[in-house]
């Protein structure tokens, strides 16, 4: 394993099923000017590849292929950083497997 | 629904939640299950493992319609490096028994069944509908929860929450408190389909046999955690996960962590030729015995995941969430019968009965191990060691025998010297006891 495969997520996620709430994100990202190394560590840790550092250098999230496994709220809601709640009901991912 | 008045609302329909309510449902309680996925199943997550036992004890018959997997006769644990593994396996006739102790099984399908039974004992089950608060009396007691259907309050006596690791209600109420990042793993998986026949020759089995493969070492990348492959019927459920607190301090991701480890030399050959149809993530809680939360209150009980109940040595999850579910129904159902108050007091018995049972007993064994797990040596140092002893040992190359031995023994005491080796091995041995 000397070399490290290259990995999309987007492929990855292009496999599930969604029904997507448009336009009532579930998740949001405090404004902010400097991002903490919480929000930053996010756009690692964050498994379905939501979170991204944008141009002017803040945290955004786009919350589409969210698999709600809730990682983010733990790390970042605690400080205030983040408001999550789960999509409304019926919405979001859709786990054909689980 | 808004005039109604429910003896039991049970938040979520993962099995904690299907086992309380089906419990409580043939006893003949009222019970109301709310669900937020748009069928019980399309929002939970597992590798996923049924133990047959926790669930014979609410549905004998269960095996004559559940959709299962394969029943396990073979368990492998590997340490791993990232050129080797050194393992230890244990497969057994005596596990083509005619009632199977374990499972694999995939938890969407399994979990519309369960929820069916749940239904057909005559519980209402509602989906598509997320439970937004709970609702209280001027004495703090629960009485009732709202939903993001309308803003009407739903009524009951008792509400359970069975609403996993990251439920937003308990916590809101502040019941409990979010999961500290070193308490919770975010496991990532993968279902790698390929037909039945390849997957019989690729582990040796026949028919509904099944192996399942738990591994640990430089896979997480010096991070605490576990891999596991487990065999389906006609796929391989593939995955891997690491504490929150060790990936908030690595570079790693989580894809890409599971995409070294698929491409690991052992690994890629059971892979060879898949198609796959899901990426799945979820977290799953490790804090044991130490990060359990207070179970019960005034109109409240909490069970399965949202209570941290995993025993994360066994590997055993589903089983504990479906005994606490069914404990917590039994006490409920007990009160009610004898018109007992759903005060804390009373629902103390919830508590007092998992004490007395296995769920308690084991995560109080292994109370000591969540804080041993974090000698990251284990995830790095010893997979090497151990690697490169079995290889020292088995290649045959005119060294004599008595100086490969002493190369080994030299080996793990130049590595973690005596007082290392010393405090791993009491550590181990004293988180175990």
């Amino acid at each position: 394993m000397s070399e490290e495969p290259a990995v999309r997520v987007e492929d990855k996620l292009f496999q599930n099923r969604y029904l997507v709430d448009a336009g009532r994100p579930h998740i949001t990202v405090t404004p902010h000017e400097v991002p903490s190394p919480r929000l930053l560590a996010l756009t690692r840790i964050c498994p379905a590849g939501c979170y991204a550092k944008s141009d002017s250098g803040q945290v955004e999230i786009t919350t589409d292929g969210c698999v709600e496994c809730g990682t983010c709220r733990v790390v970042a809601e605690p400080y205030g950083e983040i408001t999550w709640n789960y999509p409304r009901g019926g919405f979001g991912v859709l786990f054909k497997f689980g | 629904m808004a005039e109604e008045k429910f003896d039991v609302i049970v938040v979520g329909a993962g099995p904690s939640g299907n086992a309380c309510a089906y419990t409580l449902a043939t006893r003949g309680l009222k019970v109301l299950q709310l669900e937020r996925g748009e069928y019980p199943g399309s929002k939970n997550v597992q590798g996923a493992i049924l133990y047959s036992d926790a669930l014979e004890k609410l549905i004998p018959d269960f095996r004559e319609d559940a959709p299962l997997e394969r029943h396990i006769i073979e368990q492998r644990i590997w340490m791993m490096d990232d050129r080797s593994y050194c393992g230890a396996h244990y497969r057994s006739e005596d596990f083509n028994e005619e009632k199977p102790n374990r499972y694999t099984i995939i938890r969407a399908p399994f979990d519309k069944w369960f929820s069916k039974k749940v239904v057909a004992a005559g519980a209402l089950v509602i989906c598509e509908t997320t439970v937004t608060e709970l609702v209280r009396d001027a004495h703090d007691a629960v009485i009732g929860v709202r939903t993001d259907r309308d803003d009407s309050i739903i009524y009951a006596d008792v509400v359970v929450l069975a609403e996993g690791v990251s439920g937003l209600v308990g916590t809101r109420a502040g019941l409990r408190s979010i999961p500290k990042p070193d308490t919770v793993a975010l496991a990532v998986k993968e279902m790698h389909f390929m037909p039945s026949e390849t997957i019989a020759a690729r582990f040796n089995l026949q028919d509904d046999e099944g192996v399942v493969i738990e591994t640990a070492g430089t896979i997480t990348k010096g991070m605490t955690g576990t891999g596991f492959i487990y065999t389906n019927k006609e796929c391989l459920s593939i995955g891997i996960g690491c504490l929150i607190s060790d990936f908030t301090e690595t570079s790693q991701t989580p894809y890409g962590l599971l995409e070294a480890f698929k491409n690991h030399p052992a690994v890629k050959p059971l892979l060879a030729g898949s198609e796959v149809k899901e990426y799945a993530a979820h977290m799953i809680p490790e804090g044991g015995y130490k990060a359990i939360p207070q179970l019960f209150g005034n109109g409240w009980v909490i069970v399965g995941d949202a209570g941290q109940f995993v025993n994360a040595v066994h590997r055993e999850g589903s089983n504990l969430a479906m005994t606490t579910g069914r404990i917590a129904a039994e006490t409920i159902f007990d009160l009610k019968s004898h018109g007992q108050p759903m005060t804390a007091g009373n629902l103390s018995m919830y508590k007092a009965r998992l004490d007395d049972s296995f769920v308690m007993k084991d995560l109080k064994k292994y109370k000591n191990l969540p804080r041993t797990l974090e000698n990251k040596h284990l995830f790095t140092t010893y997979p090497r060691l151990l690697s490169n002893a079995a290889q020292t040992y088995f290649r045959v190359d005119g060294v004599d025998k008595k100086s490969k031995e002493n190369a080994i023994v030299k080996s793990f005491f130049t590595t973690r010297r005596v007082k290392g080796l010393l405090g791993d091995v009491l550590g181990m041995a004293r988180a175990w006891r």
